[in-house]
């Protein structure tokens, strides 16, 4: 049993200086962004609200498991929701864990999923200027995603370039579920863009394109909407892989977040299994779709694989290659990863540099 | 062994075909072409007929499995047409024959399982089975198929299901991966009494009645990514059997899912075992761990298997699968599926007569009597 090396983890995690790519800062309110937006988004925002391709006006699709997503313990003390407060930040999550470097990833409100393009535009811009305001010039240690509206490619691109000429910017967010396939072509301005400012594509489980979850109608509960994050990044893989983004953009990255990666093995052999018999469709994806994601794919470890057999753990990370599996936490929601706990199997000393830092500094260029 | 192999265009380990042929597999997928309307004529009532001629009804072969593609059809197994077997003796030459096979079980796909107007879409599935029963079952005495559906009414697939119950060569009934509603919705659930009361398995099918963009995000641009996609596809499915309690509800309903690539279920079981530990107050007549529900109830079509060619590999796959226990032999006939051997590189020896045999003999209860 791995008892042992479960007491023995976070002296390990102690002595690395971690890397986290997945940390979610909240608005202390829709108010806290109001500062960073026109006064003609202000108005519309407090007579029309956001935009979202769902049923209800303030609830997600899948209702979801806590009171704002988050564990319990971490509402801080001085109000607001989890996510908020910087300083309770530091001291909950970013000191104790060693934390050298922290990937932000804003999933609300969603600029990207806005119906009204302007909005989402002007949405993502906010978002943008309140990363740095408010987290990543008070705090060295986090770095911040671009947040931009995925399709209206024309003010993503600007966003981009916008904020690359700032230090502040580790990756450029987006999400599988935007309203066409992440490798279409509506999306190459962005992807080219990224690749121009050197920054790699934080691709976040989520996105809210008004599609079903599943290929076979909607599903009833948050169970599978959560499982189906696992579902979802499959067919996102597949779209960046055979449409031939990875030819057309050979310099640009992704790191696959909050969607496991258990999936994995699998999904890239079917791929190259079915390109070797149908690559006279897709003649432009030169290679076998392993060998690109081989190259150009990171994923992050939250929510981590939790096999029967502990060790089949090792053998998963051995299949996709432990130079590509990040560490995320995905602080403060309810089904973080403690990096002390996470990995239910031993990780060898290299592994566990590769995994919790290594790999990430690679990913981001940091 | 005796055994007359049939001319081989395939490249393959003649051991492993040989201990194949020796156990007398029985093969859990095998399609026949989709029969064309006018095939059909014969088999619909006056009306359904009428209205087919008068329309001008035809080309409703189903989307999702172009018959042009490389995968639908091996090359060497192409007929004059460009299909598969649109006859028995083909079939029988192509696959019985060269495998050895003691049962095959046909799984017809048909435009019938897309079809919105619900009536119409009853009408095409009946005359589809019986087709499958004049012109195949009666002419072929290894064969046996599954009852094709249309969900699109539940009433009218029990009615279809009733209609054959008392004929043993029908061994499963047929349903598409992706069709109108997640497949374990309760307005389904009159199917699975029917189908458990009658000793059938629902066969679940990789395919898309393209109701809704076949990934979660959004309509692919290649068929590739569709095919590709009926791996999550069958993945959600699963989980909606098990989410909504279809297994608690029908404790001997038996789910097979064919053509599913297979390897994904580790993995999909680790995660779904997971999540369910946390989350399991908001299905709580799930009672026990997915996987076990699984293990218990599913079983699995050996191809394709989306594996490497490394035997070591497939080997851990299988073990991490349950291969033992969980797979049925299959070989997709005609599908392109395998280049040398319906067997990997990497399977144990002594797990063949379970994987071939055995196991599917445990999950068709239909199929004891004849074997």
């Amino acid at each position: 049993m791995s008892d042992v090396l479960l007491d023995a983890a976070p002296e390990q995690s102690a002595r690395l200086g971690l890397i986290d790519c997945d940390i979610h800062p909240m608005l202390a309110s829709r108010q806290a962004l109001y500062p960073y937006l026109a006064q003609r988004w202000r108005d519309h925002l407090e007579s029309y609200g956001p935009s979202a391709r769902q049923p209800f006006v303030d609830s997600p699709t899948y209702p979801k498991w806590t009171p704002a997503l988050s564990r319990r313990d971490s509402w801080p003390p001085t109000g607001g929701p989890p996510g908020s407060d910087l300083a309770f930040m530091r001291a909950q999550h970013l000191d104790p864990l060693n934390i050298e470097t922290g990937i932000l990833q804003v999933l609300f409100p969603s600029a990207k999923d806005q119906r009204n393009l302007d909005l989402g535009a002007a949405m993502a811009s906010a978002l943008n200027d309140w990363q740095v305001a408010e987290w990543t010039e008070p705090e060295p240690r986090l770095r911040a995603s671009v947040a931009v509206a995925c399709d209206d490619a024309e003010s993503a691109v600007a966003e981009i370039r916008r904020c690359a000429r700032k230090q502040d910017f580790a990756s450029v967010f987006m999400t599988p579920r935007m309203i066409e396939p992440m490798g279409r072509k509506r999306y190459w301005p962005i992807y080219a863009a990224a690749q121009d400012a050197g920054l790699p594509i934080g691709l976040h489980t989520g996105g809210n394109n008004g599609h079903s979850i599943t290929a076979g109608g909607p599903a009833s509960f948050y169970l599978e909407d959560q499982h189906g994050n696992a579902m979802t990044m499959q067919s996102a893989l597949s779209s960046l892989v055979f449409e031939g983004v990875f030819d057309m953009f050979p310099t640009l990255h992704f790191i696959m977040i909050e969607g496991g990666f258990g999936w994995v093995p699998s999904c890239v052999w079917r791929m190259d299994k079915h390109w070797a018999r149908m690559r006279d469709e897709v003649p432009h994806v030169k290679r076998p779709p392993s060998e690109y994601v081989r190259e150009r794919v990171w994923f992050a470890t939250q929510p981590i694989e939790e096999p029967e057999r502990r060790t089949d753990l090792l053998e998963l990370c051995e299949w996709i290659g432990w130079d590509r599996i990040v560490f995320a936490s995905d602080y403060p929601h309810w089904d973080m990863d403690d990096p002390r706990h996470a990995f239910k199997a031993p990780l060898s000393k290299s592994q566990q540099r590769a995994v919790f830092a290594d790999n990430a500094r690679a990913a981001y260029g940091l | 062994m005796g055994f007359n192999l049939p001319e081989v265009e395939i490249a393959a380990d003649a051991d492993q075909i040989e201990a194949l042929r020796s156990l007398r597999p029985i093969d859990c997928d095998l399609h026949p072409d989709a029969p064309s309307v006018e095939q059909l004529l014969p088999y619909l009532d006056a009306h359904w007929r009428e209205a087919m001629v008068a329309r001008g009804i035809d080309g409703i072969g189903l989307a999702t499995y172009p018959p042009r593609t490389p995968l639908a059809v091996r090359p060497e197994w192409r007929g004059d047409k460009g299909g598969g077997a649109d006859d028995v003796n083909t079939l029988r030459h192509q696959a019985l024959d060269r495998w050895n096979t003691s049962v095959g079980i046909l799984n017809c796909l048909h435009g019938a399982m897309a079809m919105f107007g619900e009536d119409m879409g009853a009408a095409l599935a009946r005359a589809v089975n019986d087709w499958l029963a004049r012109e195949w079952l009666d002419r072929e005495p290894r064969l046996r198929a599954s009852i094709t559906l249309c969900l699109r009414d539940p009433v009218q697939a029990v009615a279809e299901i009733e209609r054959w119950a008392a004929e043993p060569r029908f061994v499963q009934i047929l349903v598409l991966a992706s069709g109108d509603m997640p497949l374990g919705r309760r307005l389904l659930w009159p199917v699975y009494e029917a189908a458990q009361r009658h000793g059938l398995p629902v066969g679940i099918h990789a395919g898309s009645a393209n109701h809704y963009p076949t990934t979660s995000t959004g309509w692919p641009s290649y068929y590739v990514e569709d095919y590709v996609a009926q791996a999550p596809a069958l993945q959600n499915q699963l989980l909606s059997l098990i989410a909504e309690g279809v297994f608690a509800r029908f404790p001997k309903l038996r789910v097979v899912l064919l053509e599913s690539g297979v390897t994904w279920l580790p993995a999909f079981l680790w995660r779904a075992n997971k999540i369910w530990r946390a989350l399991r107050a908001e299905v709580p007549w799930v009672d026990r761990p997915p996987a076990d529900i699984v293990r218990d109830h599913v079983r699995l079509t050996l191809q394709p298997l989306d594996a490497p060619a490394d035997p070591v590999v497939v080997q851990r796959i299988l073990t991490q699968v349950g291969a033992e226990s969980m797979l049925l032999f299959s070989t997709d006939y005609p599908h392109w599926q395998f280049d040398a051997a319906p067997l990997p590189d990497g399977l144990r020896a002594d797990l063949l007569p379970a994987l071939a045999r055995d196991n599917a003999l445990q999950t068709y209860p239909r199929l004891k009597e004849a074997v």
